[in-house]
């Protein structure tokens, strides 16, 4: 099997979708001649044609609004964002068209809108955003978060193929930090379903994206020195959220602590805590905690986002204060 | 993981449980709180939902079987995966901790004729009804949580007498584990922390032998066919025979012009049932009635503890309701402080519920007074046995209409038969009369509105 990375598994199950299906076809920028700016579509061009790697000008809001058009008539649009904070650019075409087509007239919007999100890399604030509880918000989109690379191409290939709009957050920082082995076969993650990275009794540690390695990091660590169990559940799609993994576990551990490097305000961590009050709340024996982002934009100074971002030290505190709860 | 189901203890001085059906067959799935088996008891019948969800695994105790109160009487298995031995030795290192703390607990299910009268008393804390309400168990002083509480309530554990392990003295789920697997539920009965009665016997009150008035052979002749009595049959049985050898039954009659109040009945029950969505019966007017009077005369809504007289505050009004298959008492707690419709509604209410065997062990406890309605069936008038441990008991009448002389002239009226039993130990004919003759005044000269 080879040995991917990351951002190489993106580019990978991307090329077998168009391999597959001549409707599918990529839009971005520098996506073509240049291969994206994080070289996700290296060599697309020349193997697929101008017709369906198509470079733009730089424009988030009408790489979207021609896509919507693209996928009226049958065809299968992958956007890339270059960094996805732009993605605010097309907020109204996401929200209003890509969002609501299917509610309002029926019509299928099959298209990807993928790009690197994330903090960790010193991008500063416009660069390092995690913008996915905008569109989690939004019904009538899905949202994809992977944490590894048999992720990245299995979801990838079940977004492209997904009849609803889906929006695709590579984290960059995971980009080429996470090298593991891919198959080559022609699989799929589907959407709507977590996994379970670790197994444990004492207490559950809801994430995606980059903050799973955290916890895993910090599971091993309270395991080692508190004999503390940790259960890790990778949500891997944020929208529909996999209710029952979350559940499941909790009627085994009772007390939950997520996790996300999205700032607090508003972040999925809210969204579970609800749905377990409501649909678990006797099966609490502690409240359900969360350690996030704070609520200020990404900083730039390298110290700065080391205290703004969750890391494995915050997340083993608090997951001592839960367990002694 | 399996989980046990355990024979629940449906009352205060229940100690055993018959097993009448089982509404799951072995392998079937359940859902948590869905009905899994139904029990008799000496106080209901009731039906006894699953404490989690799983699939039925394994029936300890058959149909018709009877057990003691915590006796396993079937297996769930919940399907999630077997305790890991870190957890058990977890519970195992917590629960010393928790036996340690509460000495007063007795171990496994106490036997009920073994506890003597004069034991010591528990702590006063440990007194009153057993709760898993939050905002009462903070009171209390207990921190808990939600799921603490819940494996409380399915398990019978005693909450006050656990000491939390977690943060500020917390009762974590490792606690109540602990607690759990002990096997004995810790709630010690309330009346234990009451004071011990006058030479009452300890244990089963009510109980007594139910012995023969002629030899044996002499019952058994000709053609014949024997059924073992019910639980509820035996409990009636009982219960009849206890109060019939405790009480000095005397009997009262008096008879009620209920022409009034058949008037008011006839003229809004369409009203009141379009309104209220309840139907209008007598049976609140004589409610109504005897709460006034045993106001009047508290002696009558007292008990008997040996040379003292427990004088209730609290008016509980039960209310013998007939079933196909026995007979039953549940209470109208604190009648006094209800109105007229909300009489009609209780009443109707625990009828209902008595007949679909939907009734909570508390609601046929604590009677203070009861009343009977031989009437319904037809009779004339019923003179009936005192319903323990209350000192008097009304029975009505049919109502009819028959001829009867006011002011020298016959007229045609709605007549009814009351008739009170009562304990002449503490009341005398002299307040029963009275108190009769105050029920008649309240009856026949109706003023409340009642709609």
């Amino acid at each position: 099997m080879p040995v991917m990375t990351y951002v190489q598994a993106v580019g990978r199950g991307l090329w077998e979708e168009m391999e597959r299906d001549p409707a599918v076809l990529m839009i971005g920028e520098d996506i073509g001649v240049y291969g994206g700016a994080f070289k996700v579509t290296d060599g697309f061009l020349a193997h697929f044609g101008r017709e369906r790697v198509i470079d733009t000008p730089i424009s988030e809001s009408a790489i979207v609004g021609a896509a919507v058009g693209m996928s009226y008539l049958g065809l299968r649009p992958v956007c890339e964002l270059q960094f996805i904070d732009f993605i605010a650019c097309c907020f109204n075409q996401i929200t209003n068209f890509v969002a609501k087509s299917h509610y309002r007239w029926g019509a299928p919007v099959p298209m990807v809108i993928r790009g690197p999100a994330g903090g960790g890399v010193h991008g500063g604030p416009f660069h390092s955003q995690n913008p996915e509880m905008y569109f989690v918000h939004t019904p009538g989109l899905k949202v994809v978060c992977p944490s590894s690379a048999y992720d990245a191409k299995g979801l990838i290939k079940a977004a492209v193929r997904d009849n609803n709009p889906v929006l695709f957050f590579e984290h960059k920082f995971l980009y080429r930090r996470v090298k593991e082995e891919v198959p080559e076969d022609d699989y799929i993650v589907p959407l709507g379903q977590a996994a379970v990275r670790r197994e444990g009794r004492d207490l559950t540690l809801v994430t995606y994206a980059a903050m799973v390695q955290v916890c895993l990091d910090a599971a091993e660590q309270l395991e080692k020195e508190d004999g503390l169990a940790c259960e890790v559940i990778d949500l891997r799609t944020l929208l529909p959220l996999d209710k029952e993994t979350i559940l499941s576990s909790l009627r085994k551990t009772n007390k939950l602590l997520v996790v996300h490097e999205d700032t607090r305000t508003g972040g999925i961590a809210g969204e579970i805590a609800a749905m377990v009050m409501e649909e678990a709340f006797d099966q609490l024996d502690g409240p359900l905690m969360r350690v996030t982002s704070l609520d200020t934009p990404v900083p730039y100074s390298p110290p700065l986002e080391e205290y703004f971002l969750p890391n494995a030290a915050k997340v083993v505190k608090a997951a001592r204060d839960l367990a002694r709860y | 993981m399996p989980v046990n189901v355990v024979m629940p203890q449906m009352g205060e001085s229940i100690f055993e449980g018959t097993v009448t059906k089982w509404l799951k067959k072995i392998g079937e799935k359940v859902e948590r709180d869905e009905p899994l088996f139904e029990i008799s008891t000496d106080k209901v019948d009731a039906e006894i939902p699953a404490p989690s969800a799983g699939v039925l695994k394994e029936i300890k105790v058959k149909e018709g079987e009877t057990v003691e109160i915590n006796t396993i009487v079937a297996i769930l298995d919940d399907g999630g995966a077997p305790t890991s031995p870190e957890t058990s030795a977890t519970e195992a290192a917590a629960a010393p901790k928790a036996e340690a703390a509460k000495p007063a607990t007795a171990p496994p299910p106490p036997a009920p004729a073994a506890r003597p009268a004069a034991a010591p008393l528990p702590p006063a804390a440990i007194g009153g009804e057993l709760t898993f309400d939050p905002a009462k168990l903070r009171e209390l002083g207990i921190r808990t949580s939600p799921l603490v509480r819940r494996l409380a309530k399915e398990n019978g554990v005693d909450l006050r007498q656990l000491t939390g392990t977690g943060a500020g003295g917390r009762v974590t789920k490792q606690d109540i584990q602990a607690t759990i697997a002990k096997g004995a539920p810790a709630y010690a009965e309330a009346s234990a922390g009451l004071p011990a009665a006058a030479g009452a016997p300890a244990g089963k009150p009510a109980a007594v032998e139910l012995g023969l008035a002629v030899p044996r052979e002499r019952l058994y002749f000709g053609r014949y066919q024997v059924e073992p009595m019910s639980a509820m049959r035996r409990s009636i049985a009982e219960h009849m025979v206890a109060s019939k050898r405790t009480s000095a039954h005397v009997y009262s009659v008096d008879e009620v012009d209920m022409t009034r109040i058949a008037q008011l009945r006839a003229q809004h029950k369409g009203e009141f049932e379009r309104k209220n969505g309840a139907k209008l019966t007598f049976m609140p007017f004589f409610i109504r009635a005897c709460v006034d009077a045993l106001r009047a005369f508290p002696t009558v809504n007292s008990s008997v503890d040996g040379t003292n007289v427990v004088l209730h505050q609290d008016i509980n009004i039960g209310v013998a309701v007939a079933l196909d298959w026995g007979l039953i008492v549940p209470v109208i707690k604190r009648a006094d402080e209800m109105n007229f419709l909300g009489l009609q509604r209780a009443v109707t209410d625990l009828a209902t519920r008595a007949r679909t065997k939907k009734l909570k062990p508390e609601e046929v406890q604590h009677s203070t007074f009861s009343i009977t309605n031989p009437g319904v069936f037809g009779g004339l008038m019923g003179l009936p046995v005192i319903n323990q441990p209350n000192v008097a008991i009304l029975g009505m009448g049919t109502i009819e209409k028959r001829p009867v002389v006011i002011d020298d002239a016959i007229a045609i009226r709605s007549m009814v038969y009351l008739t009170l039993s009562y304990d002449h130990r503490v009341v005398d004919g002299a307040t029963a009369h009275q108190f009769m003759g105050r029920v008649k005044k309240t009856l026949q000269e109706w003023q409340e509105p009642i709609l």
